[in-house]
C-alpha cells in the first residue's frame, strides 16, 4: 500500500487546469482572471485554453495573467503583455484587423445576401389568384357548420 | 489464416463494389434490365464480405492476437473486454473498417428496401453508392489496410489511449459514422436524379427517410460525444468549438436543412434543386469531417492518424466526389423546375427561412474552423479561432431560429396568415417573457443568458404544442384531445424533435449560465458549503484497478441533515501508455448535476478537490435525444412505411390536411 502510494505521488503529473494555489485572494480580480484565461490559448497544447488546459505553460500562463492583474493592469493591457510575447496564436477570440475582418463579416454578408436571394425567389413566383372574398368567405363557413 | 481470409474478403469486396458502379450504371444509360439487375445482389455480397471482414479483425482483438500490428498497437492482454472490443475502432484502420461496413451496410439497406424505386433510379443510386464504397475500399486497403502482420509477435501489446478506454468508445463512434455515412445515401439519390434529370414529389418521399435517419443517427452521436466529454475531462465543459466536433457539426446542421426542404420538394414539388443542393453539401461536408479528423491538418484535441499522406487521398476523394456532383449540378439543375406556387406568408416561406439560418450557421462553422488554414497559408498569420468567436458569431443565428420556429411551423402551406399564427401563439409568448423575467429576478447578477434561454426554451416547447392544439380542428377540448392522440406520426415526430430544440437550447444557457465551481484544498474530514449542499471529504483510498492504479476520493454530499448522495472521484493512472486521467463523479439530477473532481495531494497535506453545480445539465442530452425520438416517429410515419412508390390508392381526402 505504501508502494502504491509513491508511485502515485511520483507519477502523478499536473491533471487540473486551475489549482487551488494559483487562486487570487481577491475574488473580483480572480473572476477576471478566469474570463481572461478562457479567452487564451495554451501554446503547447491542441486546441485548450489556458483555464482549462494542464499543461505547464499554461499555468505559469495563468499565474503571470494573475500577476499582471494584481500589478494593476486592465484588461486589455494584461492581454496585450500575453500577445505580445506569444503571438495573436494566443487569442481564441481572433482580432478583427486586416483580413480577419472577413471572418467576423462573412456570415452576416452570407446572411443578407441569402434573405436577399431568398426573398426575390419568393417573390419571382407566380402570383396566386386573390385570396377569398368576404361572400366567398361566408359560404364556405356554411359549409363547413353543416 | 482466419486474418488472411478477413484480408481476402475486404479485397473482394473492393472488387465487388467496382462492379457494382459500372455494370448497373450502364445498364441503366443502355436500358438494359439485367445488368441494371445486379445492383441489388452485388450491394448485399458487398455489405456480408465487409462484414466477415471486420468480424475477422473483431476476433484478432479479442483474442489478442499481437501478430497483427493493429492490435500490438492499440491493445493489451489486461484490458476489460468491452475495450478489447470497442478497442477495434479506437483508432485510424480500425474505425476505417467499421466506416466501410456501415457504408456497405447503408447500401445494402438502399438495395433491400428500394423495391417502390423504379427500376432505372434504383440502379443509378446503387451505382453512386458503390462508387463512394470504391473509393474508399481504396482508401482503407491502400493506405489504411488493417490486416498487416509483424514479422516477429510480440508478447503484449501496447494498450488503447487510457481516455479511449471508456464506455462512450462503445457507442459514440459507430453512431456518429451511422449518420455521415447514412448522409451517402442521400448524396447517392441526388447525384442519380441529376444523372437522371428529374425530381418530383416521389423523390422527396424517398431521400427524406434516408436523411432523417441520418440526421437522427448524427444527432445521437454528437449528443453521446458531448456528454463523454462532460464526464470525461473532468471539468464539465460539453462542447469546445474544436474542429473535430465542428467536423460533425457543419454535416449535422445541412441535414436537418436538407430534411426540413425535403418535404417542401415532396409535399408542394417546389425548392427541387436547393434540395438536391443540399444533399451533395451534406455528405460533402462528412467527407470534410473525414478529411479534418484524419489529416492533422487542423490541431485538435481528438483527431487520430494524423497522416499528411492520408488526408491528401481524403482531399482527393472530397475533390473529386464534391466536384463531381457539383459539376452535375450545375449542368442539370435548370432540369428542375418548380411546380408549387405558394404567397410570401407561408409554410414554404418559413422553410425556405429556416434554410437560410441552418446553412448561414454551417457557413459560420466553417469558417471558423478553416480560417487558421486561411490566415497561415494567405495572410501569413498564425492564428487561432476558439469558443469566444463561435459563441458569438455562431449563437444569433440559433436564437433566429429558435424565434422564426414556432411561426413558421404553424403557418399553412402555400397561403398562410400571421394573424391566424400569432393568435394561437400569443399565450405562449406572454408566458415565455413572463418566465425569462421570473427567472431574472430569482437568479443572482444580471447576466441576461439564462432569462434569454428560458424564453427561448418556453417559446419553442409552447410553439410545438400550439402547433399539436391546432392540428385537432374546432371541437370541445376533450374531443380534440383525443384527435391529437390519432394524430400522423409525422406530425408527432415534428412536435417531438421541435420540443427536444427548446429543451437543449433552455438547458445549454441555464447551465452555462447558472453553474457554480468550488476549487479548494480539502484534509480528510473537512466539511464546506457549496451553493444549497454541503460536502465531506470523509476518505482517500488508493487501490489497483484492472490495468490500472487508481486514487479515489469518498466524499458525501449534504443537504441540511440528510445525505443526498456518496461521490467517488477518480485519479487514475494507466502505467502501459504511462498517462493518468481524471475520473469525475457525477450525481445526476433533473435540476441539476452535482460534479465532483479529486486532484493531487497538496505539499502541506490535504487533497485538491473541485466541487461544480451544474443546473439542468441534463436537459442539454435529454433535448438532443428527444430530436432523435422525433426523426424515430416520423421515420415509422405510416407514409414512409408503406412503399412509398405505390400510386396513391385512397381518396385525397384521407391523406391529413396539412
Amino acid at each position: 500500500m505504501k508502494r502504491l502510494t509513491l508511485i502515485l505521488a511520483l507519477l502523478a503529473s499536473p491533471l487540473w487546469a486551475v489549482e487551488p494555489d494559483e487562486i487570487l485572494d481577491d475574488p473580483v480580480l480572480e473572476d477576471r482572471a478566469r474570463e481572461l484565461s478562457q479567452g487564451l490559448r495554451c501554446p503547447v497544447c491542441q486546441n485548450e485554453s489556458i483555464d482549462e488546459s494542464n499543461a505547464t505553460l499554461a499555468k505559469e500562463l495563468r499565474i503571470l495573467l494573475r500577476e499582471r492583474l494584481v500589478a494593476g493592469d486592465t484588461d486589455d493591457q494584461a492581454v496585450d503583455f500575453i500577445v505580445a510575447r506569444y503571438g495573436e496564436f494566443v487569442l481564441l477570440r481572433p482580432d478583427t484587423s486586416g483580413a480577419n475582418l472577413i471572418l467576423w463579416i462573412a456570415a452576416p454578408a452570407m446572411l443578407l445576401v441569402a434573405l436577399g436571394i431568398g426573398w426575390t425567389a419568393i417573390r419571382r413566383k407566380k402570383t396566386l389568384p386573390e385570396a377569398l372574398s368576404d361572400e366567398e368567405k361566408a359560404e364556405l363557413e356554411k359549409i363547413l357548420d353543416t | 489464416m482466419l486474418v488472411e481470409l478477413g484480408h481476402f474478403a475486404l479485397i473482394l469486396a473492393f472488387g465487388v463494389a467496382i462492379v457494382q458502379t459500372i455494370v448497373p450504371m450502364v445498364g441503366a444509360h443502355r436500358g438494359n434490365a439485367a445488368w441494371m439487375a445486379l445492383a441489388e445482389p452485388a450491394a448485399t455480397v458487398q455489405f456480408l464480405l465487409t462484414a466477415f471482414s471486420f468480424a475477422v479483425l473483431t476476433w484478432a482483438f479479442v483474442t489478442s492476437d499481437f501478430s497483427l500490428q493493429l492490435v500490438y498497437l492499440n491493445s493489451h492482454t489486461d484490458k476489460p473486454m468491452i475495450y478489447k472490443i470497442t478497442g477495434v475502432w479506437g483508432n485510424h484502420e480500425g474505425s476505417m473498417l467499421l466506416w466501410m461496413l456501415i457504408l456497405t451496410l447503408f447500401g445494402a439497406l438502399a438495395a433491400w428496401f428500394g423495391d417502390g424505386l423504379p427500376t432505372r433510379l434504383r440502379a443509378r443510386v446503387l451505382a453512386v453508392q458503390a462508387s463512394i464504397a470504391v473509393a474508399f475500399f481504396a482508401f482503407v486497403i491502400f493506405t489504411s489496410n488493417p490486416f498487416l502482420r509483424l514479422e516477429v509477435p510480440p508478447l503484449n501489446g501496447r494498450d488503447l489511449n487510457p481516455l479511449l478506454q471508456d464506455p462512450g468508445l462503445a457507442f459514440h463512434p459507430p453512431f456518429l459514422y451511422l449518420g455521415y455515412v447514412g448522409l451517402s445515401v442521400s448524396f447517392s439519390f441526388a447525384v442519380a436524379a441529376l444523372i437522371e434529370g428529374r425530381v418530383d414529389a416521389a423523390w422527396g418521399r424517398w431521400v427524406r427517410p434516408w436523411t432523417l435517419a441520418a440526421w437522427m443517427f448524427l444527432t445521437v452521436g454528437i449528443a453521446l460525444g458531448s456528454w463523454w466529454a462532460y464526464y470525461e475531462l473532468g471539468w464539465g465543459g460539453f462542447w469546445f468549438w474544436d474542429p473535430v466536433e465542428n467536423a460533425s457539426f457543419m454535416p449535422w446542421l445541412i441535414a436537418a436543412a436538407l430534411l426540413h426542404s425535403a418535404i417542401v420538394v415532396e409535399k408542394r414539388e417546389a425548392l427541387k434543386s436547393w434540395t438536391i443542393l443540399l444533399a451533395i453539401l451534406a455528405f460533402g461536408f462528412s467527407l470534410l469531417g473525414a478529411f479534418i479528423v484524419r489529416s492533422g491538418v487542423l490541431t485538435s484535441v481528438h483527431a487520430f492518424a494524423n497522416d499528411p499522406e492520408r488526408g491528401m487521398l481524403i482531399l482527393i476523394i472530397l475533390a473529386v466526389y464534391l466536384g463531381g456532383a457539383l459539376t452535375l449540378f450545375a449542368f442539370r439543375a435548370r432540369a428542375m423546375e418548380a411546380k408549387g406556387v405558394f404567397s410570401t406568408v407561408s409554410r414554404e416561406s418559413a422553410l425556405i427561412l429556416n434554410n437560410i439560418l441552418l446553412a448561414v450557421s454551417c457557413f459560420v462553422v466553417f469558417i471558423g474552423t478553416i480560417w487558421p488554414l486561411v490566415a497561415e497559408i494567405m495572410f501569413d498569420r498564425t492564428l487561432s479561432v476558439g469558443p469566444p468567436f463561435f459563441d458569438a458569431a455562431f449563437t444569433p443565428f440559433m436564437v433566429g431560429l429558435a424565434i422564426v420556429l414556432p411561426l413558421g411551423s404553424i403557418l399553412a402551406w402555400k397561403r398562410g396568415t400571421l394573424e391566424r399564427a400569432g393568435k394561437a401563439l400569443i399565450g405562449w409568448l406572454i408566458l415565455a417573457i413572463a418566465l425569462a423575467a421570473l427567472a431574472y429576478a430569482v437568479q443572482s447578477g444580471n447576466s441576461a443568458l439564462g432569462p434569454i434561454g428560458v424564453a427561448l426554451g418556453v417559446w419553442v416547447v409552447g410553439g410545438a404544442l400550439a402547433d399539436l392544439w391546432m392540428r385537432s380542428g374546432r371541437d370541445h377540448w376533450t374531443v380534440r384531445l383525443r384527435r391529437i392522440g390519432r394524430l400522423p406520426r409525422a406530425d408527432w415526430g415534428k412536435a417531438t424533435a421541435h420540443i427536444g430544440m427548446g429543451v437543449t437550447i433552455f438547458g445549454v444557457a441555464a447551465m452555462l449560465a447558472w453553474e457554480k465551481e468550488d476549487i479548494r484544498i480539502a484534509d480528510v474530514g473537512d466539511r464546506w458549503a457549496v451553493g444549497q449542499f454541503e460536502f465531506q471529504l470523509d476518505d482517500v483510498r488508493q487501490f489497483q484497478g484492472p490495468n490500472y492504479l487508481t486514487t479515489m476520493a469518498d466524499i458525501s454530499v449534504w443537504r441540511g441533515d440528510r445525505q443526498v448522495s456518496m461521490l467517488n472521484p477518480e485519479k487514475r493512472f494507466y502505467p502501459v501508455a504511462n498517462m493518468p486521467t481524471t475520473e469525475a463523479a457525477i450525481s445526476n439530477g433533473i435540476l441539476r448535476d452535482v460534479y465532483v473532481v479529486i486532484g493531487d495531494p497538496q505539499a502541506g497535506g490535504g487533497w485538491a478537490v473541485r466541487v461544480y453545480l451544474k443546473p439542468f445539465a441534463n436537459w442539454i442530452w435529454g433535448g438532443a435525444i428527444l430530436m432523435a425520438l422525433g426523426g424515430c416517429f416520423s421515420l415509422s410515419d405510416r407514409r414512409l412505411r408503406i412503399g412509398a412508390a405505390a400510386p396513391k390508392k385512397t381518396t385525397p381526402k384521407a391523406v391529413p390536411a396539412e
